[in-house]
């Protein structure tokens, strides 16, 4: 057990910063020095310390995305040292603490790179694709209040552990910037898993993948070629079988489309 | 002016039926006339726009994150109550309504408690036909857990993962209707002021967070779903974002607020480290279903390794105090009976203020396999916190505020005093009195939203005539002026300390002053040095940028000069009530043995402020309670 009662040794370190002002201007790397930071900060407390520097300065802190700052809204995003959320095993982000670093290191900070995610300051992008995505059919289309009592249908205990291990992704699209083609598909392939996995969702699995696949491309995602760097960097350990399972559902509803039972891609489908 | 809550007579149990029925309603060619803006998507937001928007009403949702899928509903970890009874261990509706009365400590309105109770098992269902994954048995039906402050299993959940799972239920309807087209969403959206034409509110001034651009939009009724207040002590479990601010632009418009002092102390936090830090993290309370809470019994053994002090030396205060619920005592009493532990000196990591929860002897009964299932993921996080292995050694937890009970006033409708405004969830202060039962957040924010809402919205709506008030009505105008007006001024002012130290001095202020234990003392401190902070904010706050591009420090400030002011209303509220109840624990009012002193004779009323300007005290304006069906008692967990 650490003794937190004794001083902490403090370390200093520098941070290499991309600033960009908005959308349309040019970014680059700027050098900043983080100073009197222990072991127990979180990573985002450092960023802290250092915007707080800044502001006294009369200089414009750094953007970055965070609320919850307890691993599990999504919301927090940078790219540590080419690494998104920074490396260390299912963490955000916001719950890499500065132990993980030593004194005198370099550190570089950037924003989700990806097509998709329009960078709008600094470390800030828009992610709005990943709620298009869900808008396309990431939903049962149950009306408030008609449903029928919630163990009439029992769901095999395996089955459910699977939907909710595909339901535990935080959208925070780390899996997107992790990818060289900038794809979503671990994102999309959870959401299409746990609903494939549930009684629940099977009435309108051939339009959900249908319409979350096409979304997926018009919104300028990329597709998977197995690096499986996704799984790697993802926060909530949310695994690429989940993109097998969501081809399968694909070519499944493919053949549906083809007998003639439900209208697929280009064929009335938004 | 004594308030009336409208709640509806005769016998409790045929109360929501009834009311439901006398109820007027929109016309279906009708609904889409009426344009209904919702504040915020938690929980209660989110399932009240995607509710609305399925009826056919024009819906515009906010929120200031850039997702809905982000409100702080997400972190909710334990789960949520039902009266299904599903384990045949004696639940009931009655049950639910009477735990959850008697757990407010008595200061909740009986009526509105019971259509919590009752719509509860509808907020299963629905949430199960959304592909919501709770945990299920072997033979695939849905597993519950016991939770603080009952002796029936009535809570469902979804790994550590509760609250999320259920928003994102919620987030999924609402992306539906947002692809139909019956919701139009604004992320990254602040609401800013609160505009009242003709004694109703009709529409909210906004900033949008990207462009800065300050614009009104116009609608038929705004509802307010924007959580609790509790960010007021700086460091809580609530996330960064999470403020006062719409609820106080709508308090400083006329909207009265209620109960303002009942704040609940989460019990099992991981501990504050250093000052430097931002927020406190909470460890689900289930984990005291298998952990146990002990401080060392002598002072001098609190600086040993917690391994190293043997059985006879450790003190399980809560089983010692509370032999029928021992640590599953109600949150307010575990986070009081914690703090009166540090405060004898027997507290434990650093400065003293911790206690040990320790889960060695359920590992020994159960296996280590058996507690990693069941609470793996929060060991990790107390591990990725501390550098430490809660398996190996106990986890040292303290209270740490986490909830709001208090918030806008409103009647049995969710309407607040002013018409068209309708306030859910934590926002309002209707069904949790003076301290809220574990897993009943989650619920009563879905049942405002899925349940209740889209029926008594249309006994508004059905009286009023839809349009009445458009974008370039005078006081939309006028509106917009203000917002823009304060938002320069917060940047003019160009002085010398950070929003941050500002937010921390209040925090401090107000967790020593009003935190677990107030009195008149500390409270009349509190109330003579705020305004001093405030004034000293309104001269010497540095806020960088303009108004016209993303300026978080902007944001910041805003919500921190909205604390400054509410801090106050918060205080005074805690001086007035002379009694001890729930989560307000005036140390004046107490049993010889600590135990908290309520006055039912001069305090069984909901107190509810109305702003008079901000150099002048508020005016209370008093709801009285009745209590029929379940009679007032002391309320006892021994």
């Amino acid at each position: 057990m650490s003794d937190h009662t004794s001083e902490h040794r403090t370390m200093t370190l520098k941070l290499i910063v991309w600033r960009q002002k908005g959308q349309n201007e040019p970014g680059r790397f700027e050098t900043y020095v983080a100073r009197n930071i222990t072991e127990h900060h979180s990573f985002l407390e450092m960023l802290d310390v250092v915007n707080e520097e800044l502001i006294r300065e009369g200089k414009d802190p750094i953007a970055f995305d965070h609320d919850c700052r307890e691993g599990i809204c999504g919301m927090c995003s940078t790219v540590v040292n080419g690494v998104p959320h920074g490396g260390q095993e299912r963490t955000t982000v916001c719950q890499l603490h500065m132990r993980k670093f030593k004194d005198g290191d370099t550190i570089y900070l950037e924003p989700w790179r990806a097509r998709a995610f329009p960078i709008l300051k600094d470390l800030v992008v828009d992610r709005g694709a990943l709620d298009k995505i869900i808008q396309a059919g990431g939903y049962t289309s149950c009306h408030t209040g008609g449903v029928p009592d919630a163990n009439s249908t029992p769901v095999s205990k395996a089955e459910s552990d699977y939907a909710m291990d595909a339901a535990e992704c935080i959208g925070c699209g780390a899996c997107v910037a992790a990818c060289p083609n900038g794809a979503a598909m671990l994102f999309t392939g959870a959401k299409i898993s746990q609903f494939a996995a549930l009684p629940q969702g099977q009435v309108e699995a051939p339009e959900r993948v249908a319409g979350m696949v096409n979304a997926m491309q018009e919104c300028g995602f990329g597709n998977c070629t197995n690096h499986y760097e996704c799984q790697a960097a993802c926060p909530k350990g949310i695994h690429v079988k989940f993109i097998a399972r969501m081809n399968r559902e694909f070519l499944k509803a493919l053949f549906r489309a083809k007998s003639g039972s439900h209208t697929f891609i280009g064929e009335g489908q938004d | 002016m004594i308030l009336d809550g409208k709640a509806p007579n005769g016998p409790i149990e045929s109360t929501w039926d009834r009311h439901r029925f006398e109820m007027k309603l929109v016309n279906p060619s009708n609904k889409r006339k009426y344009k209904i803006l919702v504040v915020g998507t938690g929980l209660a937001g989110a399932s009240a726009a995607a509710s609305l928007g399925e009826l056919g009403y024009n819906v515009e949702a906010f929120c200031y994150q850039d997702s809905p899928r982000r409100a702080h509903s997400i972190a909710a970890q334990g789960g949520i109550n039902a009266a299904k009874n599903y384990p045949n261990d004696g639940d009931s509706i009655f049950r639910l309504f009477y735990d959850t009365i008697k757990g407010g400590d008595f200061r909740a309105r009986e009526a509105d408690v019971w259509r919590l109770a009752q719509v509860s098992n509808n907020i299963i269902d629905q949430c199960v036909a959304q592909g919501v994954p709770f945990a299920r048995d072997y033979a695939g039906y849905l597993d519950n857990r016991s939770f603080g402050g009952a002796q029936v299993s009535r809570t469902f959940f979804a790994r550590g993962q509760t609250g999320q799972q259920l928003l994102l239920g919620a987030y999924s309807a609402l992306s539906r209707q947002i692809k139909i087209g019956t919701v139009r969403m604004f992320p990254r959206t602040e609401m800013l002021d609160l505009v009242v034409a003709d004694g109703e509110a009709k529409a909210i001034t906004v900033r949008d967070l990207v462009t800065g651009e300050i614009r009104v939009h116009a609608g038929d009724a705004v509802l307010l779903c924007t959580g609790g207040y509790v960010n007021v002590f700086y460091l809580s479990t609530n996330a960064m974002g999470c403020s006062v601010t719409a609820l106080w632009k709508a308090h400083r418009k006329g909207a009265f607020f209620a109960n303002p002092c009942y704040t609940q102390i989460h019990p099992t936090c991981i501990p504050q480290a250093g000052e430097y830090q931002s927020k406190l993290t909470l460890m689900s309370e289930s984990l005291r279903n298998d952990g146990r809470c002990w401080v060392p019994k002598r002072k001098e053994d609190c600086r040993k390794t917690p391994n190293s002090i043997p059985e006879e030396d450790r003190d399980y205060y809560l089983e010692r105090k509370y032999p029928s619920f021992g640590n599953l005592a109600p949150r307010d009493i575990a986070s009081r009976a914690a703090k009166e532990q540090c405060d004898d000196g027997r507290g434990v990591g650093p400065g003293g203020r911790g206690v040990y929860l320790d889960l060695k002897d359920s590992i020994a009964r159960l296996g280590e396999q058996v507690i990693r299932e069941r609470y793996g993921n929060l060991f990790e996080m107390y591990e990725r916190i501390t550098d430490e292995n809660g398996y190996k050694v106990p986890m040292r937890i303290y209270p740490a505020p986490h909830y709001a009970m208090g918030g806008l006033w409103v009647d049995y409708d969710l309407m607040s005093n002013l018409p068209g405004l309708f306030v859910l969830g934590e926002a309002n202060f209707s069904v949790h009195g003076a301290n809220r039962l574990g897993a009943s957040a989650l619920m009563q924010g879905l049942a405002d939203g899925y349940f209740v809402i889209p029926y008594t919205i249309a006994n508004y709506l059905a009286r009023t005539r839809p349009g009445k008030v458009s974008a370039d009505h005078a006081e939309c105008r006028k509106s917009v002026e203000e917002v823009k007006g304060y938002t320069r001024k917060l940047l003019s002012v160009n002085g010398n300390r950070t929003v941050t130290e500002f937010m921390r001095e209040l925090g401090h202020l107000m967790w020593n002053h009003c935190g677990m234990a107030r009195s008149k003392e500390s409270l009349s401190e509190a109330i003579a040095r705020i305004p001093a902070i405030r004034e000293e904010f309104w001269q010497n706050v540095k806020v960088g940028g303009t108004g016209e591009e993303f300026n978080q420090q902007l944001e910041n400030a805003g919500r921190t000069a909205d604390f400054l002011e509410f801090s106050e209303l918060l205080c005074r509220d805690a001086l007035d009530r002379n009694e001890s109840c729930g989560g307000h624990f005036r140390v004046e009012y107490q049993y010889p043995d600590g135990e908290a002193k309520r006055d039912d004779e001069n305090y069984c009323y909901v107190a509810a402020w109305e702003w008079k300007g901000i150099d002048k005290p508020p005016e209370l304006h008093k709801e009285p309670l009745k209590f029929e069906n379940v009679h007032l008692a002391v309320r006892s967990y021994k």
